[in-house]
């Protein structure tokens, strides 16, 4: 049952690959930028899951001094934070994005816009 | 006083500045305070080459907290010498950027355009200094989210979509980075780099470090564009605007480069990264397929900046082959070709800046008989060019030397036999341009001028300085090769 003991870990593993999956399959540009949010997602919860410590507490002294008091590690928690504000800004962009190229295409499905691309190319050839 | 907090102003400084340059809104005053800065920021890259060559490698605290707890900066020869090409691009690029810019960019969003173009400096110039492997991946994200920005403010709606592809493969790189640190992280519980390179070796058979080892590489090849995970760059480069495209061709995938030098040598050291995974055959195969496959592809373009991209995708080919050889040579070659694409790159695009200013293309079929209506611009164009096809006398030159050296000393003859016959596929390309430009007559009646002086200048100095490394090479080789010794860690 050992695996079992890894459960956070197989729930990274799954959400990475399901978000891994979604940003190649998926056509739509909304549905990429949702994969891709929750590939990041996975990993916060890969780094929050390495900093806690079994049996262990938030690292703040206890009234009467800390002795024999375990600590879960709170740097990774940090770390994440930042993460966490460099994926929203990825997201935001990402979706500013969309937006533009929406008003500059009229669509948001992959295979569309590069259809318009194409026939723009050969239009330009033509004259 | 200013001598002892270097490191730290040369972040902090960019950094500031970029808010502050938002708060200017006449486009002219925040053009001048990003110019201003850009100096600011080369000079302090200079006085920290001087001091590392002189006095060699020191380490910074921030704020004053000791490493590994705090967050270190460490300079020594190998990133002052990225800093200082990251930061002489940057200067050489921006007196250039306002007539560009003001063609090229509608004119509320110039502001913003030098926010972003300060932050991205900042992050590039971060990822080299520090000495945290967390910093890294913060300051690859700061670069990284303002170059999607500038890219996407290309004319062209496929500047959009192009920007879009990069922001998926760039976050999915950097992601991969992420999960590479967090794995090491949970082995050593260090983030400082000289504190991980310490602690690293006594797990090193572990399946995380394995895992670690191999998310990272995988994430910073991304970045660094090798081939085949090069896909983001042709379009991004060919459709952003001519000054990002200048800046980012000679900056973004090189700083990219220094980080795979620091992860595989500094921290994993040489026996892991080269005994325990067989890195060197995977680097050598992909470079390789990367320079031909990329060279015969640039062949057939039309647009000259995608075909630039796509050459740009092959020099990093031969950029990955000198890591490949795990020499001192071999990496001297890589450090200095760093260098000597750096500026021969970023005349050539800056060459292609002042066209697509004055004609608003930059087509093959559009640039017919404009080596006689702009001779300075396209005199600049053919020196460069010769410089990337390798030609003596030129930087180009220079490198596939060191290069070619280097595979002989290691005794892989059939290998250096390719670097020259890849050479012929960089003539064939550079020849497509210049065969239009001068043996192609034009349409006499449409009137072209010369590009004015402001991008003149600019562009003369880094094709100048593509003639005079190529002569006098003392600068970049002996700093190269003083950087590829403490890499692989032998004398000093």
């Amino acid at each position: 049952m050992a695996w079992l003991g890894h459960f956070n870990y197989w729930i990274f593993v799954f959400l990475m690959m399901a978000g891994f999956y979604t940003v190649i399959a998926r056509g739509n540009l909304i549905k990429k930028i949702v994969g891709l949010n929750i590939f990041q997602t996975s990993v916060f919860l890969l780094y929050i899951t390495m900093g806690k410590v079994a049996g262990g507490t938030a690292p703040i002294v206890p009234e009467g001094g800390s002795e024999g008091v375990v600590y879960s590690n709170p740097i990774p928690h940090v770390l994440i934070l930042t993460a966490i504000v460099v994926g929203v800004a990825t997201t935001a962009l990402g979706l500013a994005l969309i937006v533009r190229i929406n008003e500059a295409y009229g669509t948001i499905e992959e295979d569309e816009i590069q259809d318009i691309e194409e026939s723009g190319d050969k239009k330009e050839r033509a004259t | 006083m200013i001598a002892a907090h270097l490191p730290a102003l040369q972040i902090a400084i960019p950094l500031i500045a970029a808010p502050i340059c938002l708060l200017l809104r006449r486009e002219s005053l925040a053009w001048a305070w990003a110019t201003f800065i850009s100096w600011v920021v080369f000079a302090l890259a200079w006085m920290m080459l001087e001091k590392t060559l002189t006095g060699g490698a020191f380490n910074y605290e921030l704020g004053g907290w000791e490493a590994p707890w705090g967050i270190e900066y460490q300079v020594d020869a190998v990133n002052a010498f990225i800093l200082l090409i990251v930061a002489a691009i940057g200067a050489i690029v921006m007196p250039y950027a306002r007539a560009s810019v003001n063609r090229e960019i509608p004119e509320h969003k110039r502001g913003l355009f030098y926010t972003a173009y300060l932050l991205c400096l900042t992050g590039l110039l971060g990822i080299t200094i520090t000495g945290d492997a967390f910093n890294v991946f913060v300051f690859l994200e700061v670069s990284s989210l303002s170059s999607y920005a500038l890219i996407a403010m290309g004319r062209d709606p496929k500047a959009l979509t192009a920007a879009f592809q990069y922001l998926i493969m760039g976050t999915i790189g950097a992601t991969f980075i992420l999960i590479g640190i967090g794995l090491m992280y949970q082995m050593t519980g260090t983030l400082n780099m000289a504190d991980l390179a310490k602690r690293l070796p006594a797990v090193e058979d572990s399946r995380p470090v394995l895992a670690a080892f191999a998310f990272f590489i995988v994430g910073v090849c991304l970045k660094l564009a090798l081939f085949p995970l090069h896909l983001w760059l042709p379009n991004a480069y060919a459709y952003a605007p001519s000054v990002v495209t200048a800046f980012l061709a000679a900056t973004a995938t090189k700083v990219s480069v220094y980080v795979l030098y620091r992860f595989v040598f500094t921290i994993f050291g040489q026996s892991f990264s080269f005994d325990v995974i067989p890195l060197e055959s995977i680097l050598l195969v992909l470079s390789l397929a990367g320079i031909f496959a990329a060279s015969t592809v640039a062949i057939f373009q039309t647009n000259v900046k995608r075909l630039l991209a796509y050459s740009s995708v092959a020099q990093i080919g031969y950029i990955m082959l000198g890591v490949a050889l795990v020499t001192v040579a071999g990496l001297t070659a890589s450090i200095l070709h760093i260098f000597n694409h750096a500026i021969m790159k970023g005349a050539l695009f800056l060459c292609m800046g002042a066209v697509y200013y004055q004609i608003g293309s930059v087509k093959i079929e559009d640039m017919n008989g404009i080596g006689k209506k702009m001779p300075f611009t396209m005199f600049a164009f053919v020196i460069a060019g010769l410089g990337l096809i390798g030609v003596p006398l030129t930087v180009g030159f220079i490198s596939k030397w060191y290069l070619i050296t280097a595979v002989l000393e290691r005794g892989w003859w059939p290998v250096a036999v390719l670097i020259l016959l890849s050479s012929l596929l960089a003539v064939i390309y550079i020849w497509r341009v210049v065969e239009a430009a001068y043996f192609k007559s034009g349409d006499d009646e449409v009137v072209v001028e010369e590009a004015p002086l402001s991008m003149l200048i600019p562009i003369y100095v880094l094709t100048g300085a593509s003639v005079y490394f190529g002569i006098e090479t003392s600068l970049p080789v002996e700093t190269a090769a003083e950087a590829a010794r403490q890499l692989l860690g032998i004398g000093g």
